[in-house]
């Protein structure tokens, strides 16, 4: 077999194994209900309930033109579901090496980065679940998508690419504590990183020092990369800095997951 | 001597109702050791809630602004959900660490003891009310430090009542599905259970200028009177009349969903 040939067969293995650790990802979710409710059940009771009660606050002074505050709300939950699924991607990790099974994955005769790719494959699976459960809410209860199934597409899309990112995060903080438990006591922290955003409200509409904070929280370009695609239409500004960010949060989780599984594999 | 043995010797020789008083007074003392044992248990439970307030705080003070709103203070509106969210995660808590000992087989032990169900039930109960002060009381302080007013003490009085009694119905909750599922797999319906409950309600904005279909549940919510009793001293004046209805709420709740527990409890024990 010539070398590129080799080349080829070696790319086509690490995909199956990434396509399968990925599938063991979602399967696993869906299986585990402390996994799945903080992905589909909370962010939704929460979008319920902020639209039912908050509702009110597309009257005030300043708020942007939208159709509705569900349709405002939108991008909004599929951040903090999106968010959620990256801790929760962390968390399983974590559990998967406080259980043994990464060394058994780390004994097999597959790349290392596999292992780990597989992880963010799974979570950029519940990433594009969670974008397309929001839109599905939306259009159900009568939020129109202004920027069409273009504005729908990039919208899933950012999410999904937004998933695989904050799972980068989440893996490189399980790989480096090896901890279920210290994941999971990031959750608070996801909270505060939304709500210091403009996820949940018009960033001129917020309180100091919140409204500060959310300009400069980088959360707050992805909420908008995918907010305007659903209350104005496509944005080419929005959509860049969406991406931009996007990339630059990818580029830090797997930096930090190569060094973390550097770390990993040196200390057992 | 060890202390559950001398525990044991000194329940043998009292009146039933102090053996079961001393009983259930050493499952809240189990329950206060994993606060002292365990600190860092009992961040998740203050810091929640903590950051629901702030977060809430800044992102929907705005909203103050909309007519019909009935206080310029978005700190002393949101302050009482706070409080009662706190109670919510502290006694669904409750439910999570008792499906922990069943699945540790520790409930096993309990339930061949002498003690009646009830007192089990009690002591995890009143743990979790008592429990659910720490949450409480931090986000109050802080919800004072951003300028909440002082809601008076009869009002303080009534808020930490409510309070209390909240973590109770949540602990009971808790307790049931714990008992029900035998499986700390139930906590996300434990959470969200409580979640639903204290947020369908008056949360967000007073109830004229909540959206239709929440307005609706709010008004048959329970939960409701429970969040106007404990919000009166923060808005307004406290009234019997606005407290009197929180009460019967609270029996209500406590009645249906204790009885739930124990009657799941003595499923367990056959």
């Amino acid at each position: 077999m010539s070398a590129s040939g080799r080349r080829g067969a070696t790319l086509r293995t690490n995909a199956r194994v990434v396509r399968a650790l990925g599938m063991r990802s979602v399967r696993q979710t869906f299986r585990r209900p402390q996994l799945i409710a903080p992905i589909v059940i909370f962010p939704t009771l929460l979008l319920a309930i902020q639209v039912g009660g908050a509702g009110g606050a597309v009257n005030l002074p300043g708020f942007p033109p939208v159709q509705s505050f569900l349709q405002f709300m939108l991008a909004g939950a599929m951040m903090q579901s999106m968010m959620l699924a990256g801790n929760s991607g962390g968390i399983a990790l974590a559990v998967d090496l406080e259980m043994g099974f990464t060394d058994r994955l780390f004994s097999a005769p597959i790349p290392r980065f596999a292992i780990v790719l597989g992880r963010l494959a799974g979570t950029a699976a519940l990433g594009l679940f969670s974008a397309l459960w929001f839109l599905a809410i939306g259009l159900i209860f009568g939020a129109d998508i202004e920027g069409g199934v273009a504005g729908a597409a990039l919208a899933v899309a950012l999410v999904t690419a937004a998933a695989l990112a904050v799972g980068g995060i989440g893996a490189a903080i399980a790989l480096r504590t090896g901890s279920a438990s210290v994941v999971q006591g990031l959750f608070p922290l996801v909270l505060v990183v939304l709500f210091l955003s403009s996820a949940f409200f018009p960033e001129a509409l917020m309180i100091e020092p919140a409204q500060t904070i959310a300009h400069y929280n980088p959360l707050s370009l992805v909420v908008e990369g995918v907010r305007e695609p659903i209350i104005s239409g496509i944005d080419a500004s929005a959509t860049i800095g969406a991406v931009l960010t996007i990339i630059g949060l990818l580029a830090l989780g797997l930096v930090l997951s190569a060094g973390a599984l550097r770390h990993r594999l040196r200390v057992g | 001597m060890s202390a559950g043995a001398e525990l044991r010797a000194a329940t043998l020789e009292l009146p039933a109702w102090r053996a079961n008083l001393a009983t259930i007074g050493a499952l809240m003392a189990r329950a206060k050791n994993e606060i002292v044992r365990v600190p860092g248990a009992a961040i998740p439970g203050v810091l929640a809630p903590t950051i629901f307030f702030l977060g809430l705080n800044g992102v929907f003070g705005a909203l103050t602004q909309l007519q019909g709103f009935e206080t310029g203070s978005y700190e002393a509106f949101i302050v009482p959900i706070s409080m009662l969210q706190g109670a919510g995660f502290t006694g669904a808590a409750a439910g999570v660490n008792l499906a922990r000992d069943i699945e540790r087989g520790w409930l096993d032990r309990l339930l061949v003891s002498p003690a009646p169900r009830w007192v089990l039930l009690a002591g995890t109960v009143l743990a979790a009310s008592a429990r659910a002060l720490i949450p409480a009381t931090a986000v109050l302080a802080i919800a004072l430090l951003l300028g909440a007013g002082f809601p008076g003490v009869d009002g303080l009085v009534i808020a930490l009542a409510m309070v209390a009694a909240m973590a109770a119905v949540a602990a009971c909750w808790g307790s049931a599905l714990a008992l029900r599922f035998k499986s700390q797999s139930a906590s996300p319906l434990m959470q969200s259970g409580m979640m639903a409950l204290v947020l369908l309600t008056p949360a967000y904005a007073p109830l004229a200028l909540l959206q239709g279909w929440l307005q609706e549940i709010a008004r048959i919510n329970p939960a409701t009177q429970v969040v106007e009793a404990a919000r009166q001293g923060f808005v307004g004046s406290v009234t019997w009349a606005d407290t009197w209805p929180a009460l019967l709420a609270l029996a209500g709740m406590l009645a249906l969903l204790g009885a739930w527990a124990l009657r799941e409890m003595r499923r367990t024990a056959r």
